[in-house]
């Protein structure tokens, strides 16, 4: 027998996170002092991960409403309406921490508990993108953790068979200790089959799917186990280990029945397990759950309700099904290999209640460990304070010298981590499977078909973590913005986003700071572009005792292209002789730049300013020429600027099986040449049309407002760029010849990996 | 003669291209196809088995290691026995009848040791089989290929017997259809992508021609494989 009615003690409350306050609340909620596995549940639902307790008042500033939104934020992903009688569940969700310490493993349970959050709502995951930060490249440390998370998303993915669409990889040294690993999931539902994490209807049975439980991934278990038992046995508190076969299973096992109807709600048991399903899946329907730990099939002898409860092993499901069902669940689950246990049943009283050796070890208010607005529940009213860092942050133009030396600038620049080409990463990944990836990785979005609709997914994930590091607003605007641009430019009307919010310590009010301005920021541009939240996920404690991240918001945008033709482009020249244009205007911006990252070795602002009508308005010229057939290739301004988005349209025909095709290209232009060919100015593109349809293209620009120029035409070997610098009677050239850029793009990542 | 032909697609835990194979010849190529479950022994109605691609119960030990073992494949030797009787493996299932030993060789992992999708390119080295009739010999054909353990090898004796017996049908070449050592992307002896048996009704091959099916994707070289089977059963 566990005695689990031990003394709490100061040591104890710390090692379960829990502070005095929270620890009075607890006993005021119960009446009574709690036993060690209630402390343990309480610990687990008010960590910051499960409750966001520092994070819920400052989210509330996200747009989550629309015509297209099915589902919003509250519940395991977010879905938009297609309105052709499917919905479309995506979300996107963070694994840094496992990943840190154990790449590989961590890594593929990220991509793992990301695909059940989809499939769990009764849609087929139909792609996988990944967001993913290092330190630097050069490091061994940086190398081990790249290889690591690049094989982990490659074993867990591959095997399930959903492809790994689109992604970023970036590289700064504030991730050095503290990489980030973001992984999202896209998929499709019939509207009609759309299932919540509900437990519904007092008796009806609480059923157990998929992997056992293990005493992997429980926190403060080891001194749980000290004081609990008398037993010898060491027990482990490990990372996670990942089973993507048995996710395969559980996945068609969760799709049959929920396709036979036989699912009244159904979750994930992710962080905090079955503690934070159970509890969650009551919550919303108002309901309590009383469960047996003795029924919950284990994998290690001897496992208390404490570990039980908390344990984060994967591959596991918690199911409610109408009572009397139990069998045809079964006979399901058998079929493909795996067992439904009842482990409990949903009751009226709104509580939860775990038994073990028939007697009571855990009753609690439902509401107070799920509910914000509950009495006692531990939200922080936490006050940001602008950084001292951001008062002397901004370089002014004149103090940097104007380079002369274009050429070398261009090629180191092109050969950089963050520009350089990362197909080696993407080549692990299965990007084709499902047969539906009409646009593969390597241009700016990722087109998904849908089979027998006339639709088209498109899908980017983005963020730029200086840029919010050096102006927290702007940063986060442009965030989204980029996100929507990016699925812009393959011809898809941005429809609504997911994000993953990754930042340091929100206790340290600076931080805090950079959290709330990050997500006023992309709350402002969401409402401009039309594009509401409807799921996501904050990562805070990023830090090590070195530093904290930069704050990293990431965006993974959605958006459709309709139409019997399905029309979309990519961002390559496609052919030989065809127009260029440049959308948008350049200016004088080199603040916040790789330029000056990597040329002048500065991390300093200004940030890009960006002016969310313009960027709408570039967005809707690209989405109407694209549409109307005009636009044949179309790819955003971004790292790196002007000459380094030439270059990537030069050579990334590559990557999709056709070939590099060069441009000869004329700029005339009064602005300083450094700023002309790598400053970052937002909300510009370079498409190509037939000469023949460039003054249609201009009557689309001019309508919305877009200044269109054309600066060149596509073709031969070379990418050649004359510059006339009126003003300063000077003129320059960028001379390159194709194959040798086409090598130095393929050294700066894809020699690592 | 617009009859269609029957094909049956083995469905093992963990297989993943199941649902390619039967979009490619049912919704692309029109024909008659559905799932076989693993446990199934009743395959004798079918024209062409395809085993497909993934990973079959896992592949933790062995590429197609377990799945040999599975019911189906207890049917599958007699099934190949038979009068025009068919059976395609692709990817995991090309690894599946080698361990099944219906086709000889082995795979090792790809000499990166890492996980490779991608377009490659495959020359046709035999014309003269039911899987190749629709193909010009040497003709180089565009078809992706994603697996880790994709590395063909046999014995010298055995590449010889291939090779005087005209059973290699595909092998990894660059653009222009030269074989080189740089095309050879997972390192596979003799450049092999796929092989038939002695019979010549089994064909082994680790590129997809499912994926290969309409020019979105990229390549509609695919449907040279699949339209070739079908003329040849709809003849004999």
């Amino acid at each position: 027998m566990n005695n689990y009615d031990i003394e709490i003690t100061d040591e104890i409350l710390k090692e379960h996170n829990l502070n005095k306050e929270e620890y009075n609340n607890i006993i005021k909620i119960l009446g009574r002092k709690p036993n060690i596995v209630e402390l343990g549940v309480f610990s687990a639902m008010w960590s910051e991960h499960c409750s966001y307790k520092h994070s819920k008042p400052v989210l509330k500033k996200f747009p989550t409403k629309g015509k297209y939104v099915l589902q919003g934020p509250g519940e395991n992903a977010g879905i938009i309406d297609t309105k052709l009688g499917i919905g479309i569940a995506f979300k996107i969700e963070s694994h840094n921490h496992p990943s840190s310490v154990e790449p590989f493993q961590g890594a593929a349970t990220g991509v793992g508990g990301i695909l059940r959050d989809i499939f769990t709502m009764g849609a087929r995951p139909v792609a996988i993108l990944d967001s993913l930060r290092f330190g630097n490249i050069k490091t061994l440390k940086t190398q081990h953790l790249l290889h690591g998370v690049v094989s982990g998303i490659a074993f867990y993915g591959n095997c399930v068979g959903v492809p790994t669409v689109a992604g970023e990889t970036v590289f700064e040294d504030s991730y050095q200790d503290n990489c980030l690993v973001n992984a999202m999931t896209i998929g499709i539902v019939n509207k009609n089959k759309i299932k919540k994490g509900i437990a519904k209807g007092a008796g009806n049975p609480i059923m157990y799917i998929g992997a056992l439980t293990g005493r992997d991934g429980i926190h403060g278990a080891s001194f749980a186990s000290a004081e609990l038992t008398e037993e010898n046995q060491k027990r482990r508190s490990s990372v996670q280990v990942a089973d993507p076969f048995m996710e395969k299973l559980l996945l068609e096992a969760t799709l049959e029945l929920i396709d036979k109807n036989l699912v009244i709600g159904i979750q994930d048991m992710g962080a905090a397990g079955l503690t934070s399903s159970s509890s969650e899946m009551a919550y919303r329907a108002g309901t309590g759950v009383e469960i047996d730990i003795d029924k919950v099939p284990k994998r290690e002898l001897n496992m208390n309700a404490y570990e039980v409860l908390l344990s984060e092993s994967q591959e596991r499901m918690l199911l409610v099904c109408k009572k009397g069902n139990e069998k045809k669940v079964e006979k399901i689950l058998r079929k493909w290999g795996l067992h439904a246990v009842k482990i409990g049943k949903v009751i009226k009283e709104q509580k939860f209640k775990i038994y073990e050796n028939g007697k009571i070890v855990a009753d609690i208010p439902i509401r107070a460990l799920t509910d914000s607005s509950y009495k006692y529940f531990p939200l922080k009213k936490q006050k940001g304070i602008k950084p001292e860092y951001l008062k002397n942050i901004n370089i002014n133009n004149d103090d940097i010298k104007v380079p002369d030396n274009i050429e070398e600038i261009f090629k180191k620049l092109i050969s950089s981590p963050n520009i350089s080409c990362k197909s080696n990463i993407w080549r692990q990944y299965d990007h084709m499977v499902q047969t539906n990836t009409f646009t593969l990785p390597g241009s700016d979005a990722a087109v998904i078909n849908i089979k027998g609709k006339d639709l088209l997914l498109s899908t980017s994930v983005d963020g730029n973590g200086r840029y919010v590091y050096l102006d927290p607003f702007t940063g986060g605007m442009i965030a989204v913005a980029e996100a929507a641009r990016n699925v812009s430019m393959s011809g898809a009307q941005p429809i609504a986003f997911t994000n993953c919010l990754n930042f340091g310590n929100p206790e340290d009010p600076e931080i805090f700071y950079q959290f709330q301005k990050a997500v006023e920021g992309m709350a402002y541009a969401a409402k401009k572009l039309n594009t509401p939240v409807i799921s996501g996920n904050v990562s805070f404690y990023n830090e090590s005792p070195q530093n904290a991240i930069y704050p990293t918001p990431v965006v993974g945008m959605v958006g459709y292209i309709k139409g019997k033709n399905k029309r979309y482009v990519k961002q390559y020249f496609k052919n030989e002789g065809d127009i260029i244009v440049l959308l948008g205007e350049t200016k004088e911006e080199i603040g916040a730049s790789e330029y000056l990252k990597e040329i002048h070795n500065m991390v300093k602002g200004p940030v890009p300013g960006i002016d969310m009508a313009k960027e709408k308005a570039l967005q809707k010229t690209c989405i109407e020429g694209i549409k109307n057939g005009i636009i044949i290739s179309a790819h955003d301004i971004s790292k790196g600027g002007l000459a380094v988005a030439l270059a990537e349209c030069c050579l990334s025909g590559k990557l999709h099986n056709e070939k590099a095709i060069g441009a000869y290209i004329e700029l005339q232009s009064d602005i300083r040449i450094d700023a002309l060919l790598f400053g970052e100015t937002q909300s510009r593109a370079i498409v190509t049309v037939k000469r023949e349809n460039l003054l249609r293209l201009k009557r689309i620009a001019s309508k919305n407002k877009i200044i269109a120029t054309e600066i060149g035409k596509t073709g031969g070997d070379r990418l050649i760029i004359n510059i006339d610098w009126a003003a300063k009677k000077y003129s320059k050239k960028l001379n390159l010849d194709l194959n040798e850029i086409e090598k130095l793009w393929m050294t700066g990542v894809n020699e690592y990996v | 003669m617009n009859k269609k032909l029957k094909f049956g697609i083995v469905v093992f835990p963990g297989s993943n291209c199941d649902a390619d194979c039967l979009w490619a010849l049912k919704d692309v190529l029109n024909q008659e196809a559905e799932f076989i479950w693993h446990e199934s022994k009743n395959i004798k109605k079918y024209d062409c088995l395809v085993l497909p691609g993934g990973f079959s119960y896992g592949d933790y030990l062995r590429s197609g290691a377990i799945a040999r073992f599975a019911k189906v494949m207890e049917s599958i030797s007699d099934f190949a026995n038979k009068k025009n009787k068919f059976i395609i493996g692709i990817c995991n299932g090309f690894q599946i009848l080698l361990e099944a030993g219906l086709l000889p060789g082995a795979m090792l992992h790809n000499k990166n040791l890492k996980f490779i999708c991608e377009y490659v390119n495959i020359t046709v080295e035999n014309t003269n089989t039911p899987f190749t009739n629709r193909c010009a010999k040497g003709q180089v054909l565009k078809i992706p290929i994603a697996h880790g353990e994709g590395n063909y090898y046999c014995d010298e004796r055995t590449l010889n017997t291939l090779i005087a017996k005209d059973k290699i049908i595909f092998r990894y070449c660059d653009s222009n259809g030269m074989i080189t050592d740089e095309a050879n992307v997972n390192g596979s002896i003799y450049n092999i992508a796929g092989i038939m048996n002695t019979k010549g009704n089994i064909l082994g091959m680790m590129p997809h021609p499912e994926r290969a099916m309409i020019k979105e994707l990229g390549s509609e070289d695919g449907r040279l494989i699949w339209q070739s089977i079908i003329d040849y059963i709809k003849k004999s």
